[in-house]
């Protein structure tokens, strides 16, 4: 019977690969629209608004909220991953496409032409660098621009450290405008809200559409020498679309000029200061600018709970699978040929040392965003700990033991199959306990490139700094974690042959 | 039976064995001695084919032993070592019946075979299900024997297989051993460090004691050649250095 065992333990570890299917489909269809998202609230209201345009034309527009950034985004969109999402003419100009040195937008929409992507108009509003005061004390103090700043030396500023560090942020700005303000400090963005809120300061920097502005009743000085670079609000698409969707097309060139910029701060702090749902703030825009009604479907507590725990199950089963199918040959194989095994603990090693985002970043071209490169991605990841478990648990075999096998007259294979694997158990298992607590770990960050699982609610609660949410995916990665350990624990038990338990060989 | 030519091996570059020559005759008991590290597990493991000799060979009935044939030539010798060599996630039934299994024997014949040797080796039927660390060290060799001893095989390699046990244990087993060895039809090589256990195993006339050194045969023969007609002084120092044999050496002598 302890020979079936083995078996037993591939046969549990291949079940999930039979799920695999499931998640990748779900692409190719000529009708689907992919909007995507940044992890700011702005930009994720801005792509609720895309879907449900698209979604009123009729086309089904799933929508990757909250991807990780510029970097995923915009690698996304080229490998047609998405087909669309809210951008800044800043980032692209200053950041994505800085090399090429961009002037304007005619610039801007050129070189996206180039990549068979297009632009809309400017959405309306400018979300860049911005000074903001309490609307009280500029109406006392008659401020409306920057440069209005200049003629009361005796206002205390307060500044994000990153503000006041950056070379295009304070030491420019004070040189631009000849500012001759001596009570300058760096603090955290809340506190100078907060700062700024009780008087204790006078002028915080910003971005122009936060939502707090609304909120704390802050007026934002305009940049009347034109100082900071325009961070215009558009949207990029894939040129296809044009033939595909046209309708769609059609749709998101009518948002040009039509989102200003107090319509954006009171859409963020709809979101943000009063706890409504992206969809519904959407809604309610499309609803009152082109008299659109869609209709969102919301998810329950306990349903996106599910959903959340299914995709997260789903990332660590296949990708925990595939790492012990393939880890523990390779370990094999590295212990039977001392000189491929150096190789293979190498590369295996150096996989380890890749920062997890850098990973997901570079694997979208191959394989796109979603489930399956964050399922390879934690497959990589879970590699080490077996291979090289498995390898030192082989190795360790005292001498005696193995030639007393061979000794026998047992051909090789074998003896890897009755004797030597068998008395490596406990080291494999080991190894995998630690790939699974380690998968289990990282796969939170899968929600940073569409993946889901419980990183979402998590990424969701940094955003809106709602420590609720954030728990609502903690606690089940969590008790997942434990549950995992617990699983193999249990399996070990159970693999473990009497003769083995609580004595080293 | 067995014969070895000319075989020598280096290990990093030291001599562990010189090329020698030495035969095993059928039915025969050898038992092979000399000071620790000079070379008699080594000759063991060579005739197990688990080290290869730089140079000359090993015949097994005049069939000489390559990568092709050693599994089945194995199957023909039982090799015991010092610690046992049971694999401890095995039961002794599953270490003794591992290779039978292997084999595809009937289940019938297996366990007809496991009772024999459990006689034989006095070991019994309730020990069968225990693993190696359930069992005393004496227990542990019986069981390592009738391992060895499944296939029935012509040849029985033992290096120091009582070297890891107290002297009334080791003396009880050494009298069963002998006895078992008087059972069976086989030939013996015998490693051990003890001249009196060396005579007392090469107790038969076509029987032998090789004393080795640093990797040569210093001299071939019985217990009275090695003390009445040393080959060279090592031989007398060797007999001299090992005082506690000496008194049996007396009664043995007398
Ligand atoms: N695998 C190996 N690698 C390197 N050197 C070895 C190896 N096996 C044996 N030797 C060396 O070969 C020589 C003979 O070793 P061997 O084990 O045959 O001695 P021995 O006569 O059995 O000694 P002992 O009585 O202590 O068991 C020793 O010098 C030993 O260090
Ligand atoms: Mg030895």
């Amino acid at each position: 019977m302890r020979y079936t065992r083995p078996v037993l333990v591939a046969l549990i570890a291949l079940m999930p690969l039979v799920c695999m299917p499931a998640v990748v489909a779900a692409v190719e269809d000529k009708t689907v629209i992919n909007v995507g998202s940044k992890s700011f609230t702005e930009s994720v209201v801005l792509g609720e608004i895309i879907r449900q345009l698209a979604q009123a034309e009729g086309l089904q527009s799933p929508h990757q909220a909250q991807l990780g950034g510029t970097r995923v985004l915009w690698n996304a969109l080229l490998a047609g991953e998405i087909d669309v999402y809210a951008e800044y003419t800043g980032t692209l100009m200053q950041e994505t496409l800085v090399a090429e040195k961009l002037t304007g937008l005619d610039d801007l929409e050129q070189a996206l032409r180039a990549r068979d992507l297009r632009m809309t108009a400017p959405l309306g509003f400018n979300n860049t660098y911005a000074l903001g005061v309490k609307d009280d004390l500029a109406q006392q103090r008659d401020l409306h621009a920057i440069s209005d700043l200049r003629q009361h030396p005796d206002l205390k500023l307060g500044f994000s450290s990153e503000f006041m560090d950056r070379a295009d942020g304070w030491p420019g700005l004070q040189r631009r405008y000849q500012l001759p303000q001596q009570d300058v400090r760096g603090l955290d963005h809340d506190l100078a809200y907060r700062g700024v809120a009780s008087g204790s300061l006078h002028v915080i920097d910003l971005y122009a559409t936060d939502a707090e502005i609304e909120y704390y009743g802050l007026n934002v000085l305009q940049d009347d020498l034109n100082y900071f670079p325009a961070y215009h609000a558009i949207i990029v698409y894939r040129a296809e679309l044009e033939s595909r969707a046209p309708q769609v097309v059609r749709a998101l060139q009518q948002l040009g000029g039509k989102i200003d910029a107090a319509n954006m701060i009171n859409m963020n702090a709809k979101v943000k200061l009063q706890g409504d749902s992206e969809a519904k703030v959407a809604r309610e825009f499309l609803a009152a600018t082109f008299n659109i009604d869609t209709a969102i479907q919301s998810e329950s507590v306990w349903q996106r709970f599910f959903r959340h725990s299914r995709e997260h199950l789903l990332l660590v089963l296949i990708s925990l699978s595939a790492a012990i199918v393939v880890s523990v040959p390779l370990g094999i194989w590295a212990a039977r040929q001392p000189r491929v095994g150096q190789l293979i603990l190498g590369v295996v090693g150096i996989i380890q040392t890749i920062p997890s985002l850098a990973l997901f970043v570079f694997m979208i071209p191959l394989l796109g965003i979603g489930g399956p490169p964050a399922v390879v991605a934690l497959f990589l990841y879970s590699l080490l700990p077996i291979v090289r478990n498995t390898y030192a648990g082989l190795n360790d075999i005292p001498l005696h033991m193995r030639e007393s096998a061979e000794a026998l007259g047992l051909p090789s294979a074998e003896r890897l199959r009755v004797i030597e694997l068998p008395l490596a158990t406990r080291s494999i298992l080991a190894g995998i306990k630690t790939s699974a607590v380690i998968n289990v770990g990282t796969a939170p960050l899968a929600a940073l490139i569409g993946a889901g699982g419980y990183g979402q609610p998590i990424l969701t609660g940094i955003r809106l700094d709602d420590t609720g949410l954030i728990l609502q995916g903690a606690i089940p990665a969590a008790v997942l974690a434990l549950a995992v350990q617990g699983l193999f624990e249990g399996l070990e038990r159970y693999l473990l042959p009497r003769g083995l338990v609580g004595n080293a060989i | 039976m067995l014969e070895l030519t000319q075989i020598a091996k280096q290990f990093n570059g030291s001599v562990a064995l010189h090329a020698l020559d030495l035969n095993f005759a059928h039915n025969t008991t050898t038992v092979l001695i000399g000071p620790s590290g000079c070379g008699k597990s080594t000759l063991l493991r060579m005739i197990a084919g688990l080290v290869q000799p730089d140079s000359g060979s090993i015949r097994f009935e005049g069939e000489p032993l390559t990568r092709d044939n050693i599994n089945d030539l194995r199957h023909r010798m039982g090799y015991v070592i010092q610690e046992g060599g049971l694999f401890p996630h095995l039961t002794v039934q599953g270490n003794v019946t591992l290779m039978a299994r292997y084999l595809k024997w009937p289940v019938a014949r297996i366990d007809a075979r496991l009772q024999e040797l459990a006689q034989l080796v006095r070991l019994t039927p309730d020990m069968f299900t225990r693993y190696p660390a359930e069992l005393s060290g004496g227990q542990r060799q019986r069981v390592s024997l009738m391992r060895a001893l499944m296939l029935d095989p012509d040849v029985l390699l033992l290096d120091e297989p009582l070297g890891a046990l107290d002297p009334m244990i080791r003396y009880e087993l050494q009298q069963e051993l002998r006895d078992i060895f008087k059972q069976i039809d086989k030939t013996v090589v015998m490693v051990t460090h003890d001249i009196a256990e060396a005579a007392f195993f090469a107790d038969k006339l076509a029987d032998s004691i090789v004393l080795l050194r640093e990797g040569r045969v210093v001299q071939q023969g019985s217990l009275r050649d090695l003390v009445q007609s040393p080959a060279e002084p090592f031989v007398g120092q060797f007999m001299t250095a090992q005082r506690e044999p000496l008194e049996h050496l007396q009664k043995v002598l007398r």
